[in-house]
């Protein structure tokens, strides 16, 4: 396994023209990039959709997971959501 | 816990949405071509060569209402270009209403016909992504190329779309005539800070196939090209993306071409005609349907072209029986039709077809050809409205 990019302080941003969005016709949450489209499952959705509208610290971020999924135990979940999505091109830190 | 279906980043024509396989047919991308109007010259150029009987362009509203129709159908990416889509006065208007619509917006342009305001107003307008094509790495050959001086302008424009916060991607369509600068190419590539470069390489439609003998590679510049690739990809890790697609002629199997036909590719033509792919016009016997007289819907479900292809009931031995099929759906309709005469042949690039060949003599004659000095070689014919209706006799 590669050094982790993201910590607790870390400030995760969509990357350079990739767009999040709700899909009617697909009825998921979707990424949008040049030529092409990744469709997002619950959890992933959740999570870039935070990053795509509000700029915060994966603490940030996750205490808000943790809100919306009554206190659920996702800290783990999430950092390696964020590391696989990093390597995907997806996200980077700011 | 990752979402799904990824697909590959920048790509030219063909592109990439091979996501939903598994689902329902949805046109997930449109192609639109806006117009047939071009500043350049490029013997390469996949359009159409009878492109200058083309007339009547399709007007904005026309093309909004595509647009509309195509998003309601489930498309997500819009692929803007031509010709070249800056000589529509209505680009920007074009362009704010299909990212309101919820488009990922493609410009595929050679960057001529704009300036650093433009590029500013493109953004404003929401523009996706841009996707500025080269013709070479030095001035003289690319312009050459290009038939006209554009060169420093497109250098212009590559850094204006970098400046304007966009990742700047580059395309350089590659052939006999420019493979060899393949460093130069990357090094103006690393100088102008790009993001992502495409190698592309000529495909054999339109007018690059009415110059193939000039443009086909040779087997000893492919491999040294690839091997210059893949240096800079070592290199440039972490940095610009370099992608390289391999040429199918130097290939055992073809591609698959569209991700199946009528499956998730939509192309309307600058007249309104709509096409599974942006060569299928030549096809004989197509119906060709115009947005002007049905729906998208109509066109895509029930057509005659979208469903002609689909599936693997029209295969001909050896695909209807292979064991492959499923991949690469028997390659390209359009290129098994130019090669063979018969559209429903296997695509002659793969080595199991009985015309396999003709790609072999192909790349002899392409080989004859270059080593004829200057002087006996073919002319490259250029793509320009004279050209075009004297080859036609339009
Ligand atoms: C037909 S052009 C139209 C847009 C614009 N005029 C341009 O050249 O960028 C669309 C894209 O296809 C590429 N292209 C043109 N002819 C091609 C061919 N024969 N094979 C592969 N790519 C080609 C161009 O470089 C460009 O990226
Ligand atoms: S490939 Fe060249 S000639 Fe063809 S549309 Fe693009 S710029 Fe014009
Ligand atoms: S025979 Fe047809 S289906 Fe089989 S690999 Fe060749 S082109 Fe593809």
């Amino acid at each position: 396994m590669a050094e982790p990019v993201f910590n607790a302080e870390s400030v995760p941003v969509l990357a350079l023209g990739y767009r999040f969005q709700f899909e009617p016709a697909q009825n998921c949450n979707v990424l949008l990039y040049p030529e092409g489209m990744v469709k997002l499952n619950g959890a992933a959705g959740e999570i870039l959709q935070r990053i795509s509208e509000k700029k915060q610290t994966v603490a940030e971020l996750i205490a808000e997971l943790k809100v919306a999924f009554n206190g659920a135990d996702l800290d783990d979940d999430v950092y390696t959501f964020l590391e696989e999505a990093y390597n995907n091109d997806w996200i980077r830190p700011e | 816990m990752t979402g799904s279906d990824q697909n590959k980043a920048p790509g030219s024509i063909g592109g990439s949405i091979g996501s939903v396989r598994d689902q329902i047919r949805q046109p997930l991308w449109l192609l639109a071509e806006l117009t047939y109007a071009c500043p350049l010259q490029c013997p390469y150029c996949s359009n159409p060569m009878d492109f200058a009987s083309v007339k009547k362009e399709l007007t904005t509203e026309e093309w909004l209402d595509v647009f509309r129709q195509a998003r309601a159908m489930g498309a997500t990416q819009l692929g803007l270009s031509g010709g070249e889509p800056l000589t529509r006065p209505d680009l920007v208007e074009l362009i704010t209403e299909a990212r309101k619509m919820g488009f990922y917006t493609n410009l595929i342009t050679s960057g001529v016909g704009m300036d650093a305001s433009k590029v500013a107003e493109l953004k404003q307008a929401g523009l996706d992504h841009i996707q500025v094509s080269f013709q070479a790495s030095s001035e003289d050959l690319n312009n050459l190329i290009a038939g006209t001086d554009a060169f420093q302008h497109k250098i212009e424009m590559a850094k204006a779309v970098k400046a304007n916060g966009y990742p700047m991607v580059l395309c350089f369509v590659t052939h006999r005539q420019n493979i060899d600068q393949m460093e130069d190419i990357l090094d103006l590539a690393i100088n102008l800070d790009a993001d992502y470069v495409e190698l592309a390489t000529t495909q054999y439609y339109g007018w690059a196939m009415h110059n193939r003998d000039q443009l086909l590679p040779m087997k000893e510049q492919l491999e040294r090209a690839e091997a210059v690739a893949h240096r800079y990809q070592q290199q440039q890790k972490g940095n610009m993306k370099i992608y390289y697609v391999v040429p199918d002629y130097y290939e055992e199997r073809p591609k698959a071409c569209m991700n199946g036909w009528g499956n998730v590719f939509l192309t309307v033509t600058p007249d309104g005609t709509a096409l599974p792919c942006h060569a299928a016009r030549e096809l004989p016997g197509m119906s060709l349907p115009n947005v002007k007289d049905m729906s998208i819907d109509a066109i895509w479900n029930g057509s005659d072209d979208f469903n002609r292809f689909r599936g693997f009931d029209w295969m001909t031995e050896p695909c209807r029986s292979c064991d492959e099929k499923e991949k690469d759906f028997g390659g390209c309709r359009c290129q098994a039709f130019m090669l063979t005469g018969d559209p429903t042949n296997a695509d002659p690039v793969c080595s199991k077809s009985p015309h396999h060949h003709l790609i072999e003599e192909a790349l002899e004659r392409g080989r004859l050809e270059a080593e004829k000095p200057i002087t006996e070689a073919k002319p490259l014919v250029f793509r320009n409205p004279k050209n075009s209706k004297q080859i036609c006799g339009l």
